[in-house]
């Protein structure tokens, strides 16, 4: 039976074929529009989450995500280091600039102040340059593809050297790294703490974050806790303070909505679709079915026989679709747009699961059908 | 002389919320092996919707078939398919093969619903098809061949699993004449087995000679039975 119904499923490569893309195209469509909805979603985290080493983020209590800075007093910092369990704690600098070239172009950067002696905060990976050149007086590094917004001439690697001002003070670009790319693009220039607080406006403030590494054992959120009790403070561990922003732009902004609406237009045309090709594809069969049924086919071997040939569609058209999917997502890593974006695994399951349950319901709706046909129509011309 | 199917007092109606059509009345018939019966007589008289109850594929209103002594007419469901599955071999108009399938695999499909695997059942079907003449034909699908030699599939299909009813409406009505006659040639031969009946559905006039009975009906009733190749008296189809 099995045989069979392979043969049946493959014989009309017509109907194969539409069922297969059908699916795929579902498949595509889905994982596609979440994993960018995703990506979009861990970029409003992507400036916390890379700063890998600190457990612990420390700011004013009224901060509801990371771009949203509400300078601490620099005692703050010494307020912070004196609570127990913690191992080392290092102001960090965030802020907006303006920066002009000599050309006389006016470029608003997000600048980032990395404590001068641990270098807390830096990038890791580095195209151009290396840690050690942010030590060198009036340097600057930017992310790639910041550099290669503000100096479109060259290659990102190749705008070492470059001269620019913020707020009148020169710097020269020393480095160029790889930063995960932020929500808001604008491009992110690194330097040393003590260079970008004394460059910036002269306000009462200036330290926006305190980060925090947590002692041999402690529990980051403990420590949180004991930080706030004590300080004050706001303190969020790496994780939670990701979340945060990204459930600030979940539900403050109008982007989930919005995707949601793709999303929810990509399931119901993907399962529209396929739930309709397969459906058409068992009842133009409903004869062939009848005929079987009539020699002999129980109602339990031709449901299985409808199953297989759903499993089949289903992971051949999956299969294709999260192919497609991946390869797409392969290719576009080098547009900044959608750079860093992934197919992640949870999407590989979710998808498939969606999938699966569209085929369950196509397939079961279609052999309603055929375990009501009467054998007896094969009689009738 | 031994008894194929028995029927007794079968009564069809069609139709549901109370418009209900009534197509048979009363039919009591009785069919033996080793004979081709023939059920001939006007459009729309019944005929097919008795060949499906005799051959358990419709369920009547009223009345009771056995089928070589089992009453397939209140078998459950699955009982009654697995009894078709043994018993009983059909043939139809339409041939009704699955265009995705060889023709030796087409005529092995009753084999495999019992379980065979479906290589074994086409290997098993070769054999048939080439005593009908299909030898050079067995690989080829359904759309490769021609009315007559897929009726010959058919025909295959119908007495591969060597049951002891094979029933056929209207096997010739979509061939031309000679090779109509071929087809019921080999029906013919099928049903010289006695421990075989073979039942066929026309109003092929050009095709009773084939016949050892032939039982005409008329608006849901039978209404001549003859014990030769001529049609019954004073039954005229045209
Ligand atoms: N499933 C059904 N529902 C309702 N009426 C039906 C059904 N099947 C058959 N009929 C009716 O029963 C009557 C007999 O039909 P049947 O097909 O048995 O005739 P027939 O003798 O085989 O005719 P033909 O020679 O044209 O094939 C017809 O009036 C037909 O409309
Ligand atoms: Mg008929």
């Amino acid at each position: 039976m099995w045989a069979i119904a392979l043969k049946m499923l493959t014989g009309d490569r017509a109907k194969y074929f539409a069922l297969v893309f059908g699916i795929a195209f579902a498949t595509l469509l889905m994982s596609q529009q979440v994993s960018i909805f995703i990506g979009l979603m861990t970029r409003t985290a992507s400036q916390v989450l890379d700063v890998r080493e600190a457990d612990v983020w420390v700011m004013d209590p009224r901060v509801r995500y990371v771009d949203e800075v509400e300078a601490l007093p620099d005692e703050a910092l010494g307020r912070v280091r004196s609570v127990a369990g913690v191992e080392w704690a290092v102001p960090f600098y965030k802020g907006l600039a303006i920066l002009r070239t000599p050309g006389g172009l006016l470029n608003q950067v997000s600048l980032v102040g990395v404590d001068d002696e641990t270098m807390i905060g830096a990038p890791r990976t580095w195209l151009a340059g290396d840690l050690a050149v942010l030590r060198e007086p009036d340097a600057i590094a930017f992310d790639a593809q910041g550099a290669a917004f503000i100096w479109p001439d060259v290659e990102a690697v190749d705008t070492i050297g470059r001269e620019a001002e913020i707020n009148d003070n020169r710097v020269i670009v020393r480095g160029v790294v790889d930063a995960s790319a932020p929500f808001i693009t604008f491009p992110i220039a690194y330097m040393r703490y003590s260079q970008a607080t004394a460059i910036t406006p002269p306000t009462r403030n200036k330290m926006s974050f305190v980060l925090v590494r947590a002692g041999e054992g402690q529990s980051p959120r403990e420590l949180a806790q004991r930080i706030e009790a004590e300080t004050g403070l706001q303190a969020l561990t790496r994780i939670d303070f990701a979340w945060r922003s990204v459930t600030y732009y979940l539900t403050r902004t109008g982007i989930p909505v919005n995707f949601g609406i793709t999303i929810a237009l990509a399931v119901i045309v993907g399962a529209a679709i396929t739930a309709q090709t397969f459906y058409l594809f068992v009842v133009e069969n409903l004869k062939q079915f009848g005929a079987l049924k009539a020699i002999g086919a129980t109602n339990g071997q031709i449901a299985l026989m409808v199953l297989l040939q759903a499993a089949v569609v289903g992971a051949i058209g999956y299969g294709l679709g999260i192919g497609v999917c991946a390869l797409f997502f392969q290719i576009s890593d080098d547009v900044p747009a959608l750079e860093g974006f992934v197919l992640r695994w949870q999407v590989l399951w979710g998808t498939a699961a969606v999938v699966g349950v569209i085929i369950m319901i196509a397939s079961l709706g279609s052999l309603l059908k055929v375990f009501r046909v009467d054998p007896a129509i094969v009689f009738r011309g | 002389m031994n008894v194929a199917v028995q029927a007794s007092n079968i009564d069809m109606e069609f139709g549901a919320n109370g418009v209900r059509s009534q197509v048979l009345f009363g039919v009591d018939l009785q069919i033996e092996m080793g004979k081709l019966t023939m059920l001939v007589g006007p459009s729309g008289c019944g005929k097919t919707t008795l060949l499906s109850i005799l051959s358990g594929t419709l369920t009547p209103t009223r009345g009771d078939v056995d089928v070589m002594g089992g009453r397939i007419t209140s078998m459950k469901d699955r009982q009654n398919v697995e009894f078709r599955r043994e018993r009983i071999g059909f043939i139809f108009q339409q041939y009704n093969l699955l265009p995705a399938l060889t023709a030796a695999e087409n005529a092995g499909a009753p084999l495999v619903t019992a379980g065979m695997k479906l290589k074994d059942a086409a290997e098993r079907a070769r054999v048939v098809l080439e005593t009908l003449g299909m030898g050079p034909h067995v690989n080829k699908l359904p759309r490769q061949l021609s009315g007559g030699q897929q009726q010959r599939v058919a025909i295959a299909r119908a007495i591969v699993h060597e049951p002891a009813l094979v029933v056929c409406d209207e096997p010739t009505a979509a061939l031309d004449a000679d090779t109509g006659r071929q087809v019921m040639a080999l029906l013919k031969d099928a049903s010289a087995d006695p421990n075989r009946a073979v039942l066929v559905v026309t109003h092929d006039n050009r095709i009773y000679h084939y016949a050892d009975r032939i039982i005409a009906m008329e608006d849901g009733r039978i209404v001549g039975d003859s014990a030769n190749n001529t049609l019954p008296e004073g039954i005229h189809v045209h």
